[in-house]
C-alpha cells in the first residue's frame, strides 16, 4: 500500500518527521518496507509543450518546442503521447535523471539525437524515478504553473507499506491515519460524506436481490444521474498516481480514489445498460461463461465463484472484476453505484481460480467490515455529484441480510497481566486502546468490556485487543526474563541422534558433507534406478513444480551424489569424497510417504602422495568399505558383506551389507554405464546406508570385558584355497576355535609358485585364555583342530 | 709373572687405543666383543690364569677384573661421545625444512547449514529445548488448518506451497511442508505440557530463487507451552539466542507482526552487525536485520490441543537457518548453500 504523506496529512496532522513515523508504524506492525521521496528534482520545471513536430530524419521521434515561460526548448521526444498543450517535466541540460534503458541515475548531457541537438529532455515517469513507467511521458496537470520546480507540483514522500493479511483496514490511507493518530498522541479526522440528493428515490431505478447472503452479506447500489464523464481533477490524478494507480476517467477515478481513501471496493455501471433494472447477486452456473474488462475471450466461471447480474446474465465477477459490457463510457449519463460486502474466501477463491488478482479483490479476500459500504457510497456520491456534476437519487438500496454484530470483548487484568507478563495501569490500558477508535467500559472489580470499532474485523478476543494495547505502548518497552517453569523430561531421539553422529563419523573420516535438492526429475531417478523399482516405488510427484528439474521427490540419493562428484571434478584427478545424510522419500498408498534417513558417500580420483599429489592409487571398492567400517567401528556394529547385483554397481565389485540378516545398505564401485550418464569418465565408488535399518542394531552402550591376564601368543598361518573362495569365510571359521582371540588378513596373494585358479592367503593369528597360559602344545592343537576345519569347509592346504 | 703383569697392562693399552679409533655404534659394538666379549680377550687372558700357581693366579686375575671394570667404564664413555658427537651432527648438519607440509591426512567438513543448525539447537538447548523431528511432506491440515490458516486464507500468500499431485475428495491435503511449525501440533495432540521444543528440518516454498531466497531452506520451529510463560519470557529467550549466535553484545529489537497461529505476534530483528546501526547494505540502510518470527502461541490452537487456554500459555518463533548462516558468515547469496561447490563448502 502506497500512501503519500501529502494525502495523508489530510486525513491526520503528521507531527514527527517521516523516518520517525515510518519506524513508529513499523514497530506496530505497519511495516514501512520503503520511503519513496519523489526526488528532489533540481532543475527540472513544468514545461510547456507549445508545438510539435516531426523529426527531419527519424518516423518514431518528434521535435518539441517546450516553454519554461521565460525561455523555449526545442527537445527531441520519442514518447508517443506527446501532444501540444501539455504540461510536462522538462529537465534542463545538467539535470539528474534514472536512465530510461538501463534504469541507472544519470546526469542530462546535451546531445544530437539523429542529428538534432535536443535542449534538454521531457520526462516519464521511469526517468524520474517515480514509478517504472516508461512507455510515455508524464503529463503534469493542466493548472501547473509554467516555470515552476516540478518538486514543488508533484513531490511528495511516500510510504510503501507491507499490510499483514490480518490488517485490510490499513489498505487505505483512512486506516493508517488512525494508526499514526494513535502512535503521535493525535486524531484522526473522517473525510466529509455530506451531499444533496434529489427527490427521485434510488428504489425507483434499480432493484437487487441477493441470492446467495452467504457469499454476499450486503450490497448497495447508489444511483447518480447527469454526470459527465470526463478527466479528474488534477489533485486527484496526482494522488492516484502517487498511490501507484493510473487515472482513467472521473468516474472510475473516484471509485478507486474511495478504495484508497477508506478501503471499501466499489464499481461504477453504466445504469443504461444495466438490463432489466436489476441486480442480481448470485453464484455461477455450471459452464457459465463471462469476458471480463481487460480481456478478449470469454472466461468459463466455476459454481463456487459469486457472480452480479442483471436480468439476462453475469456483469461482473463479484469482488474481483467487472466484465466489458456494462463499463463507465464517456456517453455515459447515469451512474449505478456498487458498494458491497462479499465473503472473503470466496472472492480469493475465484481470483485465484481466475487468475486475476485486483486491488478489489485483494482487500475482499481479507475480510471487510459490512459497516463500510454505507461510508463507501457516501463518500464516493459526494465526489460524483461534486466533479462529474451529477445528480444523486434520493437514498440507496441497501440490501443486508446478515448483519455485522458489535464486537464486544471481556479484558480481564489477569489476562492482560498473564499474556505480557506485566502489570499495566488500567488509564493506560484504556488511553491506549481509546486512541485507536476502541472504546472501554470499566467493570468493576478487574475487566474492561472493550467495542472494537468496525473497521478492525480481526479483533475478536481478549489476546487481540493484548496485542493492539502491546503493540501501541511498544514491544520494546516490555521487561525480558527467562523460562522459569520446569525443563520437560528428557525423551530420546535415537534416530536422529544416530544421523547427527553419521554425520561427524564421516566428516573425521576425511568425506565433505553436501546438502542437495529433495526433489528431482525422473530422468535423474531412471540414470541410477532400474525401470522396475521406480514403477513400484513410483515417486511422488509435484503438481505445481517450479521446473520440470525438481518435479519428484527423490526415493535415492544416488544420482544427488553423483551430480555433485560431477560438477566438482573440474579436469583434475584429485580425490574427492562427499557424502550426504538426508531423507529419501518411499511412497505409500494414501499416506504420508515413508521418509528414510539414508546415508549416501561418492569417492572418486586419486589418493594423495606425501606432497598432496594425486599421484597415488585410484580409490577403489575397498576405500569405500574402509568407510563404512570406520563408521560401523565407531558405532560398534558388526556387518558382513555378500556379493551383490545392482543397477547402479558394477558387477564383481559390489557388496551388500548385513547385519546379521538385516540388509542395512550397499557399497561398491559405480557402474560406468552410469557414471557416464552423469558426464563422469573415472572410476567412482559409492556407498549407501539405511540408517533407519541399522539403528536397532547399534547398541546403545559399551559393556566391558575384563583384561585377560595371561599373555596372547600370535602366530601366522598361511592357507592356499580356490581363488573364488572370500576371506571372511576362512576368517569365520578360524574366529570358531575357542582359543581365537583375533584374527587378522595380512596378505593376500596370486601367482607363482600358487597354481593357477588358486589364491594364498595369510592371517595373522592371536590365541589367548582367559584362564590361564597359553603352552605350545595348547596352541599347536587349536592349529591343527583349524587347519582340519579349514581343509574340510574350504578345501584349504596349508601353505609351506 | 711379570709377563702376566705386563700382558694385562699391554692389554690395556691396547684396548683403549682401539676405543678411540671407534667413531661409531657399530665399531663400538664390536670393540666390546673384541675385548670384553665371551670370546675376547680379556676373556681369553682369564682363561690362561687356570695354568699359573695358585698366589699368580689371584694377583692377575684382581688386576683382570679391575681392567674389565676400566674397560667397562671407558666403554660407557666412549659410547656417550659418540651418541653425544652423533646428535651434534644431527643438530648441525640434518635440520628440517619446518616449513615444510606433513604428509596430507584429508579433513571432512560438515556443510555450513548443518553447523548453524547445530550451534543453533545447542542455543536453544542450552536453554531446556529438546530437538523434536517431523516429516518434510506434511497434510494440509498439520501445515496449515491446525495452525489456523485454513482453505482460501489470505494468509496462505504468506507461504507459497508446493503440492503433491494427490488428489482426495477433489482436495490435495498433501503437501511439502512450507514451515517446521506443523510439527507444533503433532507434539500437542502427544504430549501434555510442559514443553519446550525445537523442530529442525527442511521445508519447501512455491518460490522463485534470488540472492536472498531459496525454494528449500531449513527452518528451527520453537514451542514452549506451560504455565505462567508471558511474552516477556519469549523476549528473555530470543535475546538470548541472538546473543549466543552473534555475540553478546547484540541488541535485539522486537516489532509487531502477524502470523495466524500466534497472538500477539511479533518480528525481532538484532541490530546489524555489519554498521553498527548506521545503515549499510546487508541491512538495507535500516540499521536492523530481521532473523525470526514469533508470537505467544494463539489460545484457540491451544484449546484445539486439548489444553486449557486459561490456565496454560506459550511461544512459539520459527527461524530459518539459512538466513542466520547468511548473516554469520557474510555470505552473499543463499544459493551457494546448495549449489555444493567444494570451493565453497571447504571455507566452513
Amino acid at each position: 500500500m502506497r500512501v503519500p504523506l501529502r494525502w495523508l496529512s489530510e486525513y491526520v496532522d503528521l507531527t514527527v518527521d517521516p523516518k520517525e513515523l515510518a519506524r513508529r508504524l513499523t514497530v506496530a506492525g505497519a511495516e514501512v518496507g520503503e520511503i519513496i521521496t519523489s526526488g528532489t528534482w533540481d532543475n527540472i520545471v513544468v514545461g510547456h509543450v507549445e508545438k510539435v513536430e516531426k523529426h527531419p530524419d527519424a518516423d518514431r521521434l518528434v521535435l518539441a518546442t517546450v516553454s519554461t515561460g521565460t525561455e523555449t526548448h526545442r527537445v527531441v521526444c520519442g514518447a508517443p503521447n506527446v501532444k501540444a498543450g501539455q504540461n510536462i517535466a522538462y529537465a534542463e541540460i545538467g539535470a539528474r535523471l534514472i536512465d530510461g534503458h538501463t534504469g541507472e541515475p544519470t546526469k542530462l548531457k546535451k546531445s544530437k539525437i539523429r542529428g538534432v541537438e535536443s535542449e534538454g529532455m521531457i520526462c516519464s515517469e521511469k526517468e524520474l524515478g517515480i514509478s517504472d513507467e516508461h512507455t510515455g511521458i508524464l503529463v503534469l496537470p493542466d493548472n501547473a504553473t509554467v516555470g515552476q520546480l516540478i518538486r514543488d507540483v508533484i513531490g511528495d514522500t511516500i510510504f510503501d507499506i507491507e499490510v499483514t493479511a490480518n490488517r485490510p483496514d490499513l489498505l487505505s490511507i483512512l486506516g493508517v491515519a488512525r494508526e499514526v493518530a494513535a502512535l503521535t498522541g493525535q486524531k484522526w479526522r473522517d473525510p466529509p460524506l455530506e451531499y444533496p440528493e434529489s427527490k427521485s428515490p434510488a428504489k425507483k431505478f434499480i432493484k437487487v436481490e441477493i441470492m446467495d447472503p452467504d457469499l454476499c452479506p450486503r450490497y448497495i447500489a447508489s444511483i447518480v444521474e447527469n454526470v459527465t464523464v470526463g478527466e479528474s481533477p488534477p489533485w486527484m490524478q496526482e494522488r492516484l498516481i502517487a498511490a501507484g494507480m493510473r487515472p482513467i476517467n472521473n468516474v472510475v477515478d473516484i471509485t478507486n480514489y474511495v478504495m484508497l481513501e477508506l478501503g471499501q471496493p466499489l464499481h461504477a455501471f453504466d445504469y443504461d445498460k444495466v438490463r432489466g433494472k436489476k441486480i442480481i447477486v448470485r453464484r455461477a452456473e455450471p459452464g457459465e461463461k463471462l469476458r471480463l474488462l481487460t480481456e478478449d475471450e470469454d472466461r468459463t466461471l466455476s459454481p463456487d465463484m459469486l457472480l452480479i447480474c442483471d436480468a439476462e446474465g453475469a456483469t461482473a465477477v463479484a469482488g474481483v472484476m467487472g466484465g466489458g459490457d456494462s463499463e463507465v463510457s464517456p456517453q455515459t449519463k447515469t451512474i449505478l453505484l456498487e458498494a458491497a460486502n462479499f465473503n472473503g474466501p470466496s472472492v480469493r477463491r475465484a481470483a485465484q481460480v481466475l487468475k486475476i488478482r485486483t486491488d478489489a479483490s485483494t482487500r475482499f479476500e481479507k475480510g471487510l467490515s459490512r459497516d463500510l459500504p454505507a461510508m463507501g457510497t457516501a463518500r464516493a456520491m459526494k465526489l460524483l455529484v461534486e466533479l462529474c456534476g451529477g445528480k444523486a437519487a434520493e437514498g440507496h438500496v441497501d440490501v443486508y441480510p446478515r448483519k455485522a454484530k458489535e464486537q464486544r470483548v471481556t479484558l480481564t487484568m489477569e489476562r492482560l497481566a498473564r499474556v505480557l507478563g506485566l502489570d499495566l495501569p488500567t488509564s493506560q490500558v484504556r488511553t491506549v486502546l481509546t486512541s485507536l477508535g476502541f472504546t472501554c467500559r470499566w467493570v468493576p472489580p478487574a475487566h474492561f468490556i472493550v467495542r472494537v470499532p468496525y473497521w478492525r474485523t480481526d479483533v475478536s478476543i481478549a489476546d487481540d485487543v493484548i496485542e493492539e494495547v502491546a503493540r501501541i505502548i511498544g514491544y520494546d518497552q516490555l521487561p525480558t526474563s527467562m523460562l522459569r517453569g520446569a525443563i520437560p523430561a528428557w525423551i530420546p531421539q535415537p534416530l536422529t541422534e544416530l544421523r547427527e553422529r553419521v554425520r561427524n563419523v564421516m566428516a573425521d573420516a576425511g568425506m565433505q558433507e553436501v546438502i542437495t535438492y529433495s526433489m528431482t526429475d525422473l530422468e535423474s531417478l531412471a540414470k541410477v534406478l532400474p525401470r522396475e523399482e521406480l514403477a513400484i516405488n513410483k515417486p511422488l510427484r509435484i503438481a505445481n513444480p517450479l521446473s520440470r528439474q525438481f518435479e519428484y521427490a527423490r526415493t535415492t540419493l544416488r544420482h544427488n551424489l553423483l551430480q555433485t562428484l560431477a560438477a566438482n571434478i573440474g579436469g583434475t584427478q584429485n580425490l574427492i569424497e562427499l557424502f550426504e545424510a538426508a531423507r529419501i522419500y518411499i511412497p505409500r498408498e494414501d499416506d504420508l510417504p515413508h521418509e528414510v534417513e539414508t546415508l549416501t558417500g561418492v569417492l572418486s580420483g586419486r589418493h594423495p602422495d606425501r606432497w598432496g599429489q594425486p599421484t597415488g592409487p585410484e580409490a577403489d571398492f575397498y576405500d569405500a568399505k574402509s568407510r563404512l567400517e570406520f563408521l560401523f567401528t565407531d558405532r560398534r556394529v558388526q556387518t558382513d558383506y555378500r556379493d551383490a547385483n545392482d543397477f547402479a554397481y558394477l558387477p564383481g565389485r559390489t557388496a551388500e551389507v548385513f547385519v546379521r540378516d538385516t540388509r542395512i545398505g550397499i557399497v561398491g564401485q559405480v557402474h560406468p554405464r552410469v557414471a557416464t550418464g552423469f558426464d563422469i569418465n573415472r572410476d567412482v565408488v559409492m556407498f549407501e546406508v539405511d540408517l533407519e535399518a541399522l539403528l536397532p542394531h547399534v547398541p546403545e552402550g559399551v559393556e566391558y570385558k575384563p583384561i585377560s591376564p595371561y599373555p596372547p601368543v600370535e602366530q601366522d598361518l598361511a592357507i592356499i584355497v580356490d581363488a573364488d573362495v572370500p576371506a571372511a569365510r576362512a576368517i569365520e571359521i578360524i574366529k570358531g576355535s575357542p582359543l581365537v582371540a583375533a584374527v587378522r588378513t595380512f596378505d593376500v596373494y596370486t601367482g607363482d609358485p600358487i597354481p593357477a585358479g588358486k589364491k594364498s592367503l595369510a592371517f595373522a593369528i592371536t590365541y589367548q585364555s582367559p584362564k590361564d597360559t597359553l603352552t605350545d602344545a595348547d596352541v599347536a592343537k587349536q592349529r591343527t583342530k583349524i587347519l582340519e576345519r579349514l581343509k574340510r569347509d574350504l578345501n584349504a592346504e596349508l601353505r609351506t | 709373572m711379570t709377563t702376566q703383569s705386563d700382558t694385562v697392562s699391554a692389554l690395556e693399552s691396547d684396548a683403549l687405543k682401539a676405543l678411540q679409533s671407534a667413531k661409531d655404534n657399530d665399531a663400538l659394538e664390536a670393540w666390546r666383543l673384541e675385548y670384553l666379549g665371551r670370546k675376547g680377550r680379556l676373556t681369553q687372558l682369564l682363561r690362561g690364569l687356570t695354568d699359573l700357581p695358585i698366589e699368580e693366579r689371584r694377583t692377575v686375575g684382581s688386576a683382570s677384573n679391575e681392567l674389565k671394570t676400566r674397560l667397562e667404564a671407558a666403554h660407557e664413555a666412549r659410547r656417550e661421545e659418540i651418541d653425544q658427537a652423533r646428535l651434534e651432527h644431527v643438530i648441525s648438519s640434518e635440520r628440517l625444512d619446518v616449513t615444510l607440509p606433513g604428509p596430507p591426512l584429508p579433513r571432512g567438513r560438515l556443510h555450513p547449514v548443518t553447523q548453524t543448525l547445530r550451534d543453533m539447537l545447542g542455543a536453544f538447548g542450552a536453554m531446556g529445548f529438546q530437538t523434536s523431528e517431523g516429516p518434510e511432506v506434511e497434510w494440509d491440515y498439520y501445515n496449515f488448518e491446525a495452525l489456523r490458516i485454513p482453505q482460501d486464507h489470505p494468509a496462505r500468500d504468506m507461504w507459497d506451497t508446493l503440492w503433491i499431485d494427490y488428489e482426495k475428495d477433489g482436495k490435495r491435503p498433501m503437501l511439502l511442508r512450507t514451515h517446521t511449525s506443523p510439527n507444533q501440533v503433532r507434539v500437542m495432540e502427544k504430549r501434555d505440557p510442559p514443553i519446550r521444543i525445537v523442530v529442525p528440518g527442511k521445508c519447501y516454498r512455491f518460490e522463485a530463487t534470488d540472492a536472498t531466497h531459496e525454494w528449500m531452506l531449513t527452518q528451527v520451529e520453537g514451542l514452549a507451552v506451560d504455565e505462567g510463560i508471558s511474552m516477556t519470557d519469549l523476549k528473555g529467550t530470543l535475546a538470548e539466542f541472538a546473543r549466543r549466535m552473534f555475540g553478546r553484545d547484540r541488541q535485539v529489537a522486537f516489532r509487531c507482526s502477524y502470523f495466524p497461529f500466534v497472538e500477539p505476534g511479533m518480528e525481532i530483528s538484532i541490530d546489524c552487525f555489519i554498521c553498527r546501526g548506521a545503515g549499510c547494505r546487508t541491512c538495507h540502510q535500516s540499521g536492523w536485520i530481521e532473523i525470526l518470527g514469533a508470537g505467544m502461541v494463539h489460545p484457540e490452537i491451544l484449546t484445539n490441543m486439548g489444553y486449557d487456554a486459561e490456565c496454560y500459555t506459550g511461544f512459539a518463533f520459527g527461524v530459518g537457518v539459512e538466513r542466520i548462516a547468511l548473516l554469520r558468515y557474510g555470505v552473499d547469496d543463499i544459493r551457494h548453500f546448495y549449489a555444493n561447490d567444494l570451493r565453497f563448502l571447504r571455507q566452513f
